[in-house]
């Protein structure tokens, strides 16, 4: 790993301060993606601000009943916390899908928000990839698209799927994110936060210069509601998305009343699939209309030589998903 | 402020060379504090040193192993301040006063912490490359009362600890036997 200026800030304005400091600084949180890209040399700040003592660690219910996470708790603390646990199912089983015991021990909620995407061209270091080198192309269109590649929200500039499940779950729950930079504190709606590749793939978030992430802040959740993630992948545990599914729905009398969906492996962003919530809202639970729902979710999906197989199994993760939640 | 290097016969050639060479001598050591199984250690790093490397080369502790060195085998899981963490994808700048536990730390008065003899018992390696970071997870993992006491639970809570001998029947056996003898702390 190259050399790099290190600063441990005792507070956010130090930490924004500092990061203002160098052109191409990195916040430091839990590190499972960054010091990751940074020994392939994908990342190469100049200049790395450790914020994972800040005191952005406490998850707390708000008066209006949204749960505030902080950036820094944990994804195993949030995991597992009881407020979590019993009010966003979807929130739990996502994150406990994800990653390893260890990196959800390490890893953040704001890290997890920032993560990169997997594909293997954009960490080759090598291969064109206009994430990485703006006007060096996309070899994943036509190269090896079939696990870590999406078939929604792609550009011809870039396909990689977003690898967060955390992220889908929060796209379902609604959620805001709150950021603190040199001019002060905006929110930003979690839906907006995350970019589509389009012609600037390099652009990945909403986050202007120097901001830091400090709040999550999760909607109240939905009265009556259950809700569930559902992830399909190559192998049982510690394994990407090909395809998953949050959904939280509430149901009256054999209808359904409220429904969220959200993809994940799929997209290039957490995606939420508001046209197939629209779809099924006042429809009998049968799967019928679950099956009807899911084809709306993955109308206009793109798919690639090796990931076609993605849109019959996204929408699976819709249907499988909601006959477990309303039988 | 006067550099002492300013003065030396070679001082423009010890500057080329250090320009050079690498960045890391520019940017200089930190002082650092670690609590190491108990014992409290003082040392320098550069701020991209690696926990997993300065604890195996600076302080010669060499029972956490090194697999892929990106948090996808778990052969250097340790415990920081009781956590297991992936210990190749910490700075060890980032754990001043913070208490680690490695393998050595796990044995009491020369006697094997009762997940390590479980593992001997039950023949949980073969290689025995990845046993060190399979142990540490599973001290961590019996002493966790929110993840469940079944098999399918402990494999999961294991699967970021890669064994490719595939000893996982007899890790899976050697963990569930030393929380039923109610050793496992």
């Amino acid at each position: 790993m190259r050399n790099f200026d290190y600063f441990a800030a005792a507070n956010p304005d130090q930490a924004i301060a500092a990061h203002a400091q160098t052109r191409g600084a990195a916040f430091l949180a839990g590190g499972t993606t960054l010091l990751d890209l940074m020994k392939i040399d994908i990342m190469r700040p100049p200049s790395v601000i450790d914020i994972h003592r800040l005191a952005f660690d406490q998850i707390e219910t708000l008066t209006d009943g949204r749960v505030r996470i902080g950036a820094m708790v944990s994804n195993t603390t949030l995991a597992y916390h009881p407020t979590i646990r019993a009010d966003y199912a979807v929130l739990s089983e996502a994150l406990l899908s994800g990653a390893t015991t260890q990196l959800r021990n390490k890893a953040t909620t704001g890290g997890n928000v920032m993560q990169r995407v997997r594909c293997g061209y954009f960490r080759d270091g090598v291969s064109p990839c206009d994430k990485r080198e703006p006007g060096s192309g996309c070899a994943a269109i036509d190269g090896q698209n079939r696990s870590l590649h999406a078939v929604l929200g792609t550009s011809e500039r870039c396909i990689a799927a977003h690898p967060s499940d955390m992220c889908v779950a929060m796209a379902a729950i609604g959620a805001t994110v709150s950021v603190q930079g040199p001019k002060g504190v905006r929110d930003i709606d979690f839906l907006d936060f995350h970019l589509a590749p389009g012609n600037t793939p390099w652009k990945e978030h909403a986050l202007d210069d120097d901001e830091l992430i400090t709040h999550i802040t999760l909607d109240a959740p939905l009265r009556s509601s259950k809700s569930a993630y559902l992830k399909l992948r190559d192998r049982a545990s510690y394994q990407f998305a090909l395809a998953s599914s949050a959904v939280i729905v509430v149901t009256a009398d054999g209808a359904i009343q409220e429904v969220r969906i959200a993809l994940g492996g799929v997209a290039t962003k957490p995606w939420r699939a508001k046209h197939a919530e629209l779809a099924l809202k006042g429809q009998p639970a049968t799967r019928d209309a679950f099956s009807h729902a899911a084809q709306v979710a993955l109308q206009g999906a793109v798919p690639y030589a090796h990931n076609g197989f993605k849109i019959a199994l996204a929408q699976q993760a819709i249907v499988r998903n909601l006959l477990s939640l309303t039988s | 402020m006067t550099n002492p290097r300013d003065n030396h016969p070679h001082a423009g050639l010890l500057a080329d060379s250090l320009a050079n060479s690498s960045v890391e001598a520019a940017a200089g050591t930190r002082a650092l504090q670690l609590i190491v199984n108990g014992v409290e250690r003082r040392l320098r790093v550069t701020p991209n040193a690696v926990l997993l490397d300065v604890l195996r080369d600076q302080l010669g502790l060499t029972g956490t192993k090194k697999g892929c060195d990106h948090g996808q085998c778990g052969a250097c899981t340790l415990h920081v301040n009781g956590v297991a963490i992936n210990s190749c994808l910490s700075l060890a700048i980032m754990h001043d006063g913070d208490e680690i536990t490695t393998v050595e730390g796990l044995e009491r008065n020369g006697e094997l912490h009762p997940v390590q003899e479980a593992f001997w018992e039950h023949d949980a390696y073969q290689c025995g490359y990845c046993t060190a970071g399979q142990v540490m997870s599973a001290v961590a993992i019996l002493k966790d009362v929110r993840i469940g006491s079944d098999d399918a639970s402990v494999r999961e809570a294991m699967s970021g600890n890669i064994c490719r001998c595939g000893a996982y029947k007899n890790i899976v056996a050697a963990i569930q036997s030393a929380r039923k003898t109610g050793r496992a702390d």
